[in-house]
């Protein structure tokens, strides 16, 4: 077995871009996510990359924009307030084709709210945020090694298809250790990518980075592009985990640390005789419809436990599409819902339909 | 095998490297770990926790809400978290700055006089390793050998020297406790 390391979550996060070719950060400090432009202070130099703290939260993704314009591996991160901050700037990237890394270790909200761990930014992360018609894929890590396996995969990805990636994390995520295997580094070369400002001396054609198209049609026509790229990542990129569905009454759905504590709320169920299963999403956008439509034929309900007062239990919904009855718990300002209230839920939820 | 536990107690009594510890160690012996600190505002001067998680299955939840071990340093860590800990579970508490007695009947109880043993074997700074001692011996989660060798990787390279004070009073916490 490769050596496993003891590492916190957002120094995980920051090892990973850094061997996944991310050269370039910018960002500004906000807590629970220090660690990570800590780490890329010192980090980053050692291979030649860049790191800089900005001013604030809009030049710092402004500077992503510029960045990856140029065609480097870039990254930004913050927290719930501060990625409130970046939308109008993730909006500018997606909107001129660009792939970076995003990532948000969101804590409770709204407004300036706390520090501690929360799931209350689904909607900005998942339905747009910024302003127009625009999608990012967004991964739910739920545990250290995750947060390193799609990172290293989100600078391919967000290439693959020219659009910002988020990692939608939490504060536990990104304070917690795990053992974590980090892969070998890749080698990347900036200087090859299609959309690159690198200077056309060579005599190619100018390459032209914009967001602006003043003629309807062509912005209609562009918006269709956009639309089409998703679609393709929707058919291609969907990720999501089911345990125990098979015999299940209750299906819990979870993404994130809420999904960890649904797993030990879900053994505990079991150990009880109370038969509950899970369906984590791993990406979020674009989300697992199809799998929780299928979990839907078979079991009685569903229960979707969020740090959120209910946002993604509306993609559920959605996905359900009335199939079954879909039941929320949640809690939020930076409680973490336990696993012995969520077990109880669900033994109640599986009382209530068995008796039906 | 699963242990849960919370370590508690003052910024600076080494709660968190405590925990760390425990995580390298099983990392070591090939178990599943998770480490999850408390933090905020309240860290520098105030109290601090974190969740340890050992496990030779899968880890589900990383945060701890009922332990099966609680380790405490000082007395606002045993008020907040006493009743927290499971039926049949495990308290060890710093008897040298915990003024009452715990009230649980229901668990196991050690108290361990680690200021008093700290400054036995040489400084009073390793008051943590003594109780950590005293939890290696009562439940054998990881072995002794395993933290040893892990207080290499926790401790920065400058406090290398302090290695063989802090194996004595490892040492020294041990030897009051039968397994």
């Amino acid at each position: 077995m490769a050596e496993r390391k003891l590492f916190k979550g957002n120094e995980a996060v920051a090892e990973a871009a850094v061997r996944a070719g991310c050269r370039f950060f910018f960002g500004y400090p906000i807590t629970p996510q220090n660690e990570i432009p800590e780490y890329m202070s010192r980090r980053l130099p050692e291979v030649g990359g860049v790191f800089l703290q900005a001013e604030s939260e809009i030049a710092a993704i402004n500077m992503v924009y510029g960045a990856a314009g140029a065609g480097g591996r870039v990254m930004t991160s913050s927290s719930s307030p501060g990625i409130s901050l970046k939308q109008e700037g993730i909006s500018y990237i997606a909107g001129a084709e660009l792939p970076c890394l995003i990532v948000n270790m969101v804590r409770g909200g709204p407004g300036l709210g706390g520090i501690q761990a929360a799931q209350s930014d689904y909607f900005q992360a998942v339905k747009g945020g910024g302003h127009g018609d625009y999608h990012c894929i967004v991964y739910t890590p739920s545990s250290v090694q995750e947060m390193v396996d799609l990172t290293m995969q989100a600078f391919d990805v967000a290439e693959r298809y020219r659009m910002p990636v988020m990692i939608l994390g939490d504060a536990v995520l990104g304070q917690m250790m795990e053992p974590v295997v980090l892969p070998d580094p890749r080698p990347t070369d900036a200087a090859s990518a299609g959309w690159a400002t690198t200077g056309a001396r060579d005599g190619r054609a100018p390459r032209l980075i914009n967001s602006i198209y003043l003629k309807p049609d062509e912005l209609f026509q562009h918006n269709l592009k956009l639309q089409a790229r998703f679609e393709q990542a929707k058919a291609a990129e969907v990720r999501y985990e089911a345990v125990n569905t098979d015999d299940a009454d209750v299906v819990l759905v979870a993404y994130g640390t809420t999904s960890r504590v649904c797993r030990s709320a879900m053994d505990r169920a079991r150990a009880a005789g109370v038969r509950v299963g899970l369906v984590r999403p791993i990406t979020v956008s674009p989300f697992p419809y199809q799998a929780i439509a299928d979990v839907a034929r078979t079991a009685r309900a569903l229960l979707t436990v969020e740090m959120s007062l209910g946002q993604m239990v509306e993609d559920v919904r959605l996905a359900v599409c009335g199939a079954a009855p879909v039941h929320f718990y949640g809690t939020t300002g930076g409680i973490v819902p336990t696993a012995s209230a969520i077990a109880e839920e669900a033994r109640k939820i599986a009382m209530a339909e068995v008796g039906k | 095998m699963v242990e849960e536990l919370i370590i508690a107690g003052f910024g600076g009594q080494g709660v968190m490297l405590m925990g760390q510890l425990l995580s390298y160690a099983g990392m070591r012996e090939a178990k599943n770990v998770s480490w999850m600190p408390s933090y905020g505002p309240e860290m520098r001067g105030g109290t601090a926790n974190c969740s340890v998680v050992i496990s030779t299955d899968s880890i589900g939840s990383p945060i701890v809400t009922e332990p099966m071990t609680l380790i405490v340093m000082n007395r606002p860590s045993l008020d907040r978290f006493e009743q927290a800990v499971r039926p049949g579970g495990l308290l060890i508490h710093n008897s040298s700055l915990i003024d009452r007695e715990p009230e649980r009947t229901d668990i196991r109880i050690i108290a361990v006089p680690a200021v008093e043993m700290a400054r036995e074997v040489g400084s009073d700074r390793v008051a943590n390793m003594c109780v950590l001692g005293a939890y290696l011996a009562a439940t054998g989660v990881v072995a002794y050998e395993s933290v040893a060798e892990c207080l290499k990787e926790v401790l920065p390279e400058r406090r290398h020297d302090l290695i063989p004070l802090n194996l004595k009073a490892l040492a020294r916490g041990a030897s009051m406790v039968k397994p």
